[in-house]
């Protein structure tokens, strides 16, 4: 059941990526919500969750950007699953502790996924750390956030609804 | 089934069969065809129906907006359409008189490009590349490395494996696209390639005593294949003398890419690239 719950986050992050970019035509855009759905499988359900959601995210991302597929699937499989031991080894519940994980795992990403299409495209390594850097920065804000929505949200909304209805029996 | 469980082992068997799957795209050049196929028919779907609502809550609004500033646009509009027409006028006796010139030298008129209009679903999911989906496919005759322009010039090219009702665009800002050009003063031919850099173009191939200046506009020359003669590609931006053979060239796309909405499919099936020894 997890696993299709995180499948469906990954299609969502998909379709809402390539939403976006729409909007920003030949910019950079800076954030990549399918790894931000992938890291955030792997710390909250585990390494194997992860691995599946990054084999997943990573070859849809191939298959609809054109060019090799499996580079991005390679890379994002090795972070879901990666970032998934690490989640189960360490205390990952803190903030600056996932903010660190988004984006290392963002660093990590670029220099595989560069590093590869730079072995089968036969050309030289070149990534813009300041771009990736700003990437990083962004999918770790997100990421952050999104824990915090899906941890804290519900908890908050049903605050809210008690609180309703103990103003409600009251009479003034 | 158990043993796919453990994780170490799924992770192998993941990363092995995506390894396998770059290898063989590797060797062989093809790729996977179906799968980005299948893919991409599918997710097509998807960015039809998003880009649908996304357009409708834009139109919305910008209905809305409009009517706020019909008025002082609709005086503008008309100042700016007197202006037109006078140009107008003008070019109308400048064209007469070039066709006459032209019928006297016995010149043949190009014929105009057949286009179809395309609309953009959606961007490319994958930060680091730079392609757009467009909403035509193989049904409207779209095929693979059919060059799209904007009315301001260049877009890109279709790449495969094109769906039914809708195809990617490499964008020629993108690290892996080129196109065949020259420029329009000095008629200086080279390569313009799409880079990370700002501006997103560059001019290469172009030798180092060849006349190119600041501000010259970067036009198609059609060797590719793909594009058409003649279209505008952008102006270029700043000239480097590098010691080497080639000049080091920023060119500017003439394409304001963060507000493309419409574009022009070139429906002219692409022919094979010019070589030098043809083009002389």
């Amino acid at each position: 059941m997890k696993t299709v719950v995180v499948l469906i986050g990954v299609a969502a992050a998909l379709t809402l990526q390539a939403t976006l970019s729409g909007m920003m035509i030949g910019r950079m855009l800076a954030v990549n919500l399918v790894l931000v759905a992938i890291v955030y499988a792997a710390l909250a359900f585990g390494a194997v969750t992860g691995a599946i959601a990054g084999t997943v995210g990573g070859l849809a991302q191939d298959a609809l950007a054109g060019g090799i597929v499996g580079i991005g699937g390679l890379s994002e499989t090795l972070i879901g699953f990666v970032v998934g031991l690490l989640g189960a080894q360490f205390i990952m519940s803190g903030v600056v502790a996932r903010f660190l994980m988004f984006a290392v795992a963002t660093f990590v990403h670029a220099a595989v996924f560069e590093g590869l299409s730079a072995l089968a495209d036969g050309r030289a390594f070149a990534v813009r750390w300041s771009a990736v850097a700003v990437q990083a920065a962004v999918n770790a804000t997100i990421g952050v956030m999104v824990f915090w929505v899906i941890e804290r949200g519900p908890d908050m909304l049903a605050r809210r609804r008690a609180r309703r209805a103990t103003f409600s029996k009251r009479r003034f | 089934m158990t043993a796919l469980r453990r994780p170490g082992v799924l992770f192998g068997a993941l990363m092995i069969a995506q390894v396998l799957l770059v290898s063989a795209q590797v060797q062989s050049k093809s790729g996977v065809r179906v799968l980005e196929l299948v893919t991409f028919e599918m997710f097509s779907r998807v960015e039809r129906a998003t880009a649908a609502v996304v357009h409708g809550v834009e139109g919305v609004w910008s209905n809305y907006a409009a009517l706020r500033g019909a008025r002082d646009e609709n005086q503008r509009l008309r100042e700016e359409l007197n202006s037109l027409q006078v140009q107008l006028q003008e070019q109308r006796s400048l064209a007469a008189r070039s066709e006459k010139l032209a019928s006297l030298l016995d010149l043949k008129t190009s014929a105009a490009v057949p286009t179809l209009s395309a609309n953009v679903i959606a961007g490319n999911p994958n930060p680091g590349v730079r392609t757009i989906t467009i909403d035509r496919g193989t049904s409207d005759g779209v095929v693979a490395d059919m060059g799209v322009i904007a009315p301001a010039g260049l877009v890109g090219r279709v790449i495969g494996p094109v769906a039914r009702h809708a195809a990617r665009v490499q964008l020629i800002v993108d690290r892996n696209a080129a196109a065949g050009a020259i420029t329009e003063r000095a008629r200086a031919g080279g390569m313009v390639l799409g880079s990370d850099d700002t501006p997103p173009l560059k001019m290469d191939l172009v030798p180092n005593l060849s006349d190119v200046k600041d501000g010259d506009r970067v036009l198609s020359s059609g060797v590719d294949g793909i594009y058409p003669k003649g279209f505008m590609i952008g102006t270029i931006e700043k000239v480097e003398h590098r010691g080497g053979l080639y000049l080091s060239i920023a060119v500017h796309p003439a394409v304001d890419f963060g507000s493309l909405e419409e574009v022009l499919v070139v429906m002219v099936p692409p022919r094979p690239a010019q070589h030098d020894e043809d083009i002389k």
